[in-house]
């Protein structure tokens, strides 16, 4: 019988053995020595899955979870139950069409997902967009913090019980969901940009809406303080769960407000600021114990800080009334339609877009953004046509997850799901 | 069987079937309830599809219930997982028949049949009257009751300790359901039920102590009685009100204690595994408890079917004078009894839709740590200070005592929401390490 410990490193790290071969986890755990096949009940050990299907894994994850009791020895995640294959299938697409792919993988913000597709494909093509564009970009972005934001929210209330904080988040959620309607006319696939510029520009009556929304949203958001952050329960469940120290943050390669509640302040947008974001006055929340409670306290500042971005945002949007969204280069930019049905040249251009689609140079790019989840990295690779060599992508929730099973050593049952609602997973992400 | 036995025993049917139609209709009505008050918190509409503003939605869900597939799991023990939904639902039940829903009513009649027959005629049915005179004289012969009829379908002498030993037999009906299921979430949930239930009992048993030793008595109607002559014991009992409350909500299992429930841990814990009635039965028992909690509750400590400032005792009047007692006044008073549990049934549902949930060690640590022992010390400190008033300061009048335990109340209430901090009960499971702190970034800003 092998031994706990190289199983362990077996289950932890699939690799390939001497022919050659992938070693894969299994999918149930080992047997162990405390373990009996034939009903574990009058075992000392319990094994539990709780998931793919299970009200709390927030999609098809799935955990094994080894039990002492109600105490937890060990959370094995597996995943692959999404498994979509976009990264391959990016490399059949021309880079516009890799757009629609990246609504899909974190389809909670899918908005910031198009902005840092496109941006990285402007990197690896040396397009520099305009400034509307990129204020539009950064309003793209921080409403999708919001709702990606206000989906945890919700969700990790019911985990802990509180029921009703979701239906409010949820109602204002709906809300950034119906601008985001106006903008692109879906509410969750939105394929907002397009190399070099935006799909369109925002609709009548949308700045109107997004500011009503900056000015009435906070208050939901100081209810929602109001229910938890001084509730004794709340604070029971969060306070000193799910510890990760600023050290274990970095060395999981954490990101987002998984790391910044560990105690790192590094956010994208100040680090290594894109769209001009050092150009906003915002502040990076960041929490002292890097616990399932300062989590949450990272994340609802964060949301306030949005709602700063964005109001700022909307009155540089108000100074660039009328000037030009997409960069003024036929080649990367679609001609109007009008246009390419009467002008010869326009028309060409259409077709050459349409059918080769915009090629790149050769070379490689990655860029990361400060998505809701984290830093969201793409990578591309490019041998000059318009398609990519290899499209990959850095999901943080991937990465994120990682630290679960660290996090999960030794507490209750009850802190796991507390534990897994804190990293704020999307399986669409994670599976790709 | 004499003609008077024969009425009493006609009247307690009667009784029970009010009673039990009363509950089981409540009980459907309040699944509606709960969702309308969910809503209500939720900024949504709630069930109104069916009926007028929804009120046929329970009818719907229980048709569903009842004609949804039985599911059984391949490997259940069967004869535990039928029974364990009845063992639930019968205690649930069984604990209506003793609560006081109405003040007693006085009846003389010397012959049943000739009473309808009157009754009928008053209001103008001669001929039905006769008809069902005839029928009733048929079928049950002579048939008279003098006395006063208890408002509770059993009026039983211990009738309080009844309501504790029945409402712990639940707990065999969840640990059961948990146990026979034969899946590893009803068992977890199981388990969490029959610790949660059986540590609570303990808490919720001690905190009535005091109301025993205010009433001198465990008659629901002497306690009531006495709450009449004297004022109710929310006044002079207020932690014991406090902390019974409290255990209600543990004993019933719903939030903050839903544990054995715990949706987003353990499925639907103990009756994952049940589907169509026989899930419904649990639900049933569920919110019968409620209801046997809030009218424990209002019975205990609220003065029961007692109208605020109306006494029927001459001996002690109330600020608004005495009343006989009579058909109208029962009614009245059954009035009363209602908006008390209903109001208390609100709270509940309040609660339930604004907490977050306990974890286990918590729940436990919360029931033995703190609620056990401030019970016990309560009971101390109540029993002493009885003992002084009475003995010591020779204070004979009911009101005044009650006033000045009142009083005695307000500073230990003081002292335990005051002064026992709410952090140092409930906190968490590791002690917090600060990490190293990342000095000045420019931008960043600690937020815990």
């Amino acid at each position: 019988m092998t031994s706990m410990r190289t199983l362990e490193l077996a289950l932890a790290t699939p690799s390939v053995d001497a022919s050659g071969r992938a070693v894969r986890a299994p999918l149930r755990a080992g047997p162990t020595p405390t373990m009996n096949d034939g009903g574990d009940f009058g075992a000392e050990h319990m094994l539990v899955n709780i998931g793919p299907q299970h009200p709390a894994t927030h999609g098809v994850l799935r955990l094994v979870v080894e039990l002492e009791g109600e105490t937890v020895k060990r959370v094995i995640p597996h995943i692959g139950y999404l498994h979509s294959g976009f990264e391959k299938l990016g490399e059949y697409r021309h880079y516009n069409q890799i757009i629609p792919l990246t609504d899909r993988t974190d389809y909670l913000s899918p908005m910031a997902n198009n902005v840092g597709l496109a941006l990285a494909a402007e990197k690896l093509m040396g397009i520099s967009i305009t400034e509307r564009c990129s204020v539009l970009r950064v309003i793209a972005c921080e409403l999708s913090r919001v709702i990606s934001h206000l989906v945890w929210l919700g969700t990790t209330g019911i985990d802990l019980g509180a029921f009703t904080p979701f239906l409010w988040s949820f109602y204002e959620r709906e809300r950034v969901y119906n601008l985001q309607e106006s903008w692109t006319g879906a509410r969750l696939t939105t394929s907002l940009t397009r190399i070099g510029g935006m799909m369109a520009d925002v609709p009548e009556g949308f700045e109107e809406g997004l500011r009503d929304f900056c000015r009435t949203f906070p208050n939901t958001l100081r209810e929602v303080d109001t229910m938890f952050t001084r509730n004794a329960i709340w604070i029971g469940r969060t306070q000193g769960v799910g510890y990760l120290s600023a050290d274990e943050a970095i060395n999981y390669s954490l990101s987002g407000p998984m790391l910044r509640a560990s105690g790192v302040a590094y956010d994208v947008r100040k680090d290594r600021p894109y769209l001009g974001y050092e150009t906003y006055d915002f502040d990076v929340p960041i929490g002292e114990h890097g616990d399932i409670y300062d989590r949450y306290r990272v994340r609802l500042e964060e949301m306030f800080q949005s709602v700063r971005i964005l109001d700022q945002a909307l009155d540089r949007l108000q100074k660039l009334k009328g000037a030009p969204v997409n960069v003024a280069d036929p080649r990367v930019i679609l001609p109007p339609k009008s246009r390419a049905m009467g002008d010869m040249e326009a028309m060409i251009f259409h077709f050459k877009q349409v059918m080769e689609g915009v090629n790149a140079p050769v070379g490689e790019a990655y860029l990361g953004i400060e998505n809701p989840k984290g830093e969201l990295g793409y990578y591309f690779v490019s041998d000059g046509t318009a398609k990519p060599v290899r499209w990959r992508i850095r999901p943080p929730s991937f990465i994120n997850l990682a630290a679960l099973p660290k996090m999960c050593e030794g507490v209750l049952l009850s802190d796991v799901i507390a534990i897994n609602a804190s990293v704020d997973i999307v399986m669409g992400e994670i599976d790709r | 069987m004499s003609p008077e036995l024969k009425g009493f025993i006609l009247l307690s049917i009667l009784k029970m079937l009010v009673v039990f139609t009363v509950v089981l209709v409540g009980v459907a009505l309040l699944t509606l309830m709960e969702r309308k008050v969910s809503a209500w918190m939720q900024n949504r509409r709630g069930p109104n599809r069916v009926g007028w503003a929804g009120l046929l939605q329970p009818a719907a869900d229980g048709l569903k219930n009842i004609v949804k597939e039985e599911t059984f799991p391949a490997v259940a023990n069967t004869g535990l997982f039928l029974l364990a939904p009845a063992m639930a639902f019968i205690p649930a039940l069984l604990l209506s028949g003793v609560i006081p829903w109405a003040a007693p009513l006085p009846i003389s009649v010397d012959d049943f049949g000739e009473a309808i027959h009157a009754g009928l005629t008053s209001l103008y049915l001669e001929p039905t009257g006769r008809f069902i005179s005839w029928l009733f004289h048929l079928v049950f012969g002579p048939v008279s009751f003098h006395g006063v009829l208890s408002g509770a379908v059993a009026d039983l002498p211990v009738g309080f300790l009844f309501i504790l030993a029945v409402s712990s037999l639940g707990v065999y009906g969840i640990a059961l359901a948990g146990w026979s299921s034969n899946s590893k979430y009803a068992l977890l949930g199981g388990l969490r039920s029959s610790a949660q239930m059986v540590s609570y009992e303990v808490a919720m048993g001690v905190s009535l102590i005091p109301v025993l030793l205010l009433s001198g008595n465990v008659s629901f109607s002497e306690i009531i009685n006495r709450q009449q002559a004297g004022t109710w014991y929310i006044f002079p009992l207020f932690l014991s009100f406090f902390l019974y409350f409290v255990s209600g909500f543990a004993e019933t299992n719903r939030l903050p204690f839903d544990l054995p429930e715990a949706e987003s841990e353990l499925i639907a814990g103990y009756h994952t595994e049940y589907s169509a009635m026989k899930f419904s039965m649990f639900f049933i028992a569920e919110y019968s408890n409620v209801v046997t909690v809030s009218a424990v509750a209002s019975a205990l400590f609220f003065g029961g079917w007692d109208v605020p400032f109306i006494s029927v005792d001459p001996a002690h009047p109330g600020l608004l004078g005495t009343v006989n007692l009579g058909l109208l006044f029962t009614l009245l008073s059954a009035l009363v009894m209602f908006v008390k549990t209903m109001t208390f049934i609100f709270v509940v549902m309040w609660i339930r839709w604004t907490l977050p949930r306990f974890r286990y060690d918590q729940l436990m640590a919360l029931g033995w740590k703190v609620m056990l022992p401030m019970a016990l010390g309560y009971v101390m400190i109540i029993s002493t200070a009885i003992y002084v008033i009475e003995h010591g300061l020779g204070i004979e009048s009911a009101r005044t005592q009650s006033w000045i335990l009142f009083g005695l109340n307000l500073i230990l209430a003081y002292g335990v929401f005051g002064l026992l901090d709410r952090g140092r009960i409930v906190s968490g499971s590791n002690s917090r390490t600060r990490v190293p702190g990342p000095g000045p970034v420019a931008g960043a800003r600690r937020v815990a």
